[in-house]
């Protein structure tokens, strides 16, 4: 036996306690997990965005569209090798709170600058042939138990009236991270109806997407097609595409910096919990600390004891919360596929929880081992009994 | 004659209860030769406990010298005490003070744990002094499994298993009944007469006193009177 053994001993002492105190730092760091995740999935479009992809707006908002003749311009502008387009639908299938993202895309070219999407060829022939075909990412497609050849009908918000798609494919990501939610169908399908029912809206699209020969080329490559624009009725605001999505995040940055701040404070609490254990437990020792001073042990048996203990009870913790924060983390991501269609686990958030947990039990030992140590051996042996 | 193990020269101590200094012992002066075996008698706040913390390193004096197998205990820094209590000095406790979380085996062994000897040689000596107070069968007892005789019969035998040059016993049969103190005692006397153990013992029972070869008297801080003598 070496007296270390004591650890694992005073650790099981007082079981009800320890494993309160583990169950409660495992939710805290189920909870930090989980909520570095939702900063990560709120990010998850900046951090995946291609560094070769600018995309095109109107200058004036997001809302305004942008004429299709723009694209010949672009086209030929230096360091361009690749140019299409997409317009937001925002229809509704059945309950309009389902909501999904729907895109109407160029074509199959469109596929081409989205290489981390991966559809199989036949459905982009069916696609390319087919005027009212769509292809569904593979988490919409589970979501309402679609399969291919399914005909779906959306209710149009921003283009008016019933659209009816028939699903000739699904794609599926190239990583975790990759935006499977998405419902794509060809623009032409509502260009064409717009024509019919609402000529000047016609010949409109959402927004550019410019695929660039060389990613340091990014700043140059956007002044060039905003200053095409400039002095057009239809001025661009060109941006890459991490740029493109961080203003959507920024739009939720409040929230985003609040999570962050809990996140934080999840740590300080767990740090409270486990500090509390600490300070009960020495308190409790004090005399058997004094004792095995007496007996001859010095400081740094009294440190590693107290510190070894608050180790052990925070470690378990942690990997306990670890290993509830993986099926938790699904099940959320599951529920939240609406809001956030990428929930990737940040590899970061494991050895970040795991280093909160350690951080945890060494700052929950500081003062009561400094006080078991500093503490006299008579004022300690006095405690007794 | 036989050497002093133990000599304590002009010593005093205070202690400072709120703002009011308390003196506890005031330029006390005592020597304890080797094999002897002395009970310190006296009333509660005489001095007793804290004149045995000082011969046991484990308290400073405010002046004087503590000076205990040929070591002056002043001049040891924390460190260096705590080393030389592993080797010098056993402790019995009124209250026994075992760890509870540990085995009758593993309290003996706690302060081996200090010493270089292997695994095997620390388990040779645990049961040899747990075979000396008679308590070979209650090697994997806990405390809370053992009658306070037995505990404090126990904790003897953590203080003996270094083979220590001087036994500080702080009331060691104030918590048990008649026949377990009279054992614990015989046990005492035993260690003092066969093995030749200087023992250092405060108490308040002239029973347990008798055991010694000398009481002294200590009152407000000073001895009080010439040694008693039990025998020699």
């Amino acid at each position: 036996m070496g007296v270390f053994h004591l650890i694992p001993r005073n650790v099981l002492r007082h079981r009800l306690r320890t494993l309160l105190t583990i169950v409660g730092i495992a939710v805290a760091i189920m909870a930090f997990g989980l909520l570095r995740t939702v900063i990560a999935a709120w990010y998850a479009g900046v951090t995946q965005a291609a560094p070769d992809r600018l995309i095109s707006r109107n200058k004036i908002g997001i809302t305004f569209t942008l004429p299709v003749s723009q694209k010949q311009k672009i086209e030929r502008m230096p360091g361009v090798i690749g140019v299409t387009y997409g317009s937001w639908f925002g229809g509704s299938y059945k309950d309009p709170k389902d909501f999904f993202p729907q895109i109407a895309f160029e074509g199959v070219n469109s596929f081409l600058l989205y290489p981390e999407f991966i559809v199989d060829s036949a459905a982009l022939k069916a696609f390319a042939t087919e005027r009212n075909a769509a292809i569904v990412g593979s988490a919409t497609m589970q979501r309402f138990g679609w399969k291919v050849g399914d005909a779906v009908r959306l209710t149009g918000m921003i283009y008016p009236g019933d659209w009816d798609f028939v699903i000739r494919g699904v794609y599926t990501g190239r990583t975790d991270a990759t935006d499977v939610s998405q419902f794509l169908f060809n623009w032409s399908y509502i260009d064409q109806r717009m024509q019919q029912e609402m000529p000047g809206r016609a010949g409109q699209v959402g927004w550019w997407v410019i695929k660039i020969n060389d990613p340091v080329k990014a700043a140059s490559v956007s002044t060039a097609v905003d200053r095409e624009f400039e002095n057009s009725s239809d001025p661009t605001l060109t941006e890459t595409e991490a740029a493109f999505q961080q203003s959507f995040v920024a739009m939720a940055g409040t929230i985003v910096f609040s999570l962050q701040i809990i996140s934080i404070l999840v740590v300080g609490i767990i740090l409270l919990v486990a500090a509390n254990t600490m300070a009960m437990t020495a308190r409790e020792r004090i005399s058997e600390y004094a004792i095995l001073k007496t007996l001859g042990f010095h400081g740094g048996h009294i440190l590693g004891l107290i510190v070894g203990e608050s180790l052990l009870i925070a470690c378990l913790g942690g990997a306990l919360g670890l290993l509830m924060m993986i099926p938790v983390l699904r099940v959320v991501g599951a529920s939240l596929r609406a809001f956030f269609p990428a929930f990737p686990i940040d590899p970061r958030t494991y050895p970040l929880a795991a280093g909160a947990a350690i951080l945890v039990g060494l700052l929950a030992a500081i003062f009561p081992a400094w006080h078991a140590i500093r503490m006299s051996i008579v004022n300690g042996l006095r405690r007794v009994g | 004659m036989p050497k002093s193990v133990v000599e304590v020269q002009n010593v005093t101590k205070s202690y400072h209860r709120d703002k009011v200094e308390v003196r506890v012992l005031s330029g006390l002066s005592l020597t304890v030769p080797e094999g002897e075996f002395v009970a310190l008698m006296g009333p509660s706040g005489s001095g007793k406990t804290t004149l045995l913390n000082l011969i046991a390193g484990i308290d400073h004096p405010d002046s004087g010298q503590v000076i205990v197998a040929g070591t002056v205990l002043n001049q040891l820094g924390e460190s260096q005490l705590a080393q030389w209590r592993a080797r010098h000095v056993g402790f019995i406790f009124q209250l026994y003070n075992l760890l509870p979380v540990l085995t009758a085996f593993e309290n003996v062994e706690l302060p081996l744990l200090l010493t270089k000897l292997s695994s095997k040689e620390r388990r040779e000596h645990v049961q040899t002094a747990l075979e000396l107070v008679g308590l070979k069968d209650r090697l994997r007892h806990y405390p809370r499994q053992l009658s306070g005789g037995q505990e404090q019969r126990v904790a003897i035998a953590r203080a003996i298993v270094t083979d220590p040059t001087v036994l500080v016993a702080d009331e060691p049969t104030g918590d048990l009944d008649k026949q377990s103190a009279a054992e614990v005692l015989e046990l005492l006397a035993r260690l003092n007469t066969e093995f030749r153990k200087t023992i250092v013992m405060v108490t308040h029972d002239p029973r347990a006193a008798e055991k010694a070869h000398v009481v002294r008297h200590l009152d407000k801080g000073e001895l009080n009177g010439a040694a008693v003598v039990n025998r020699v």
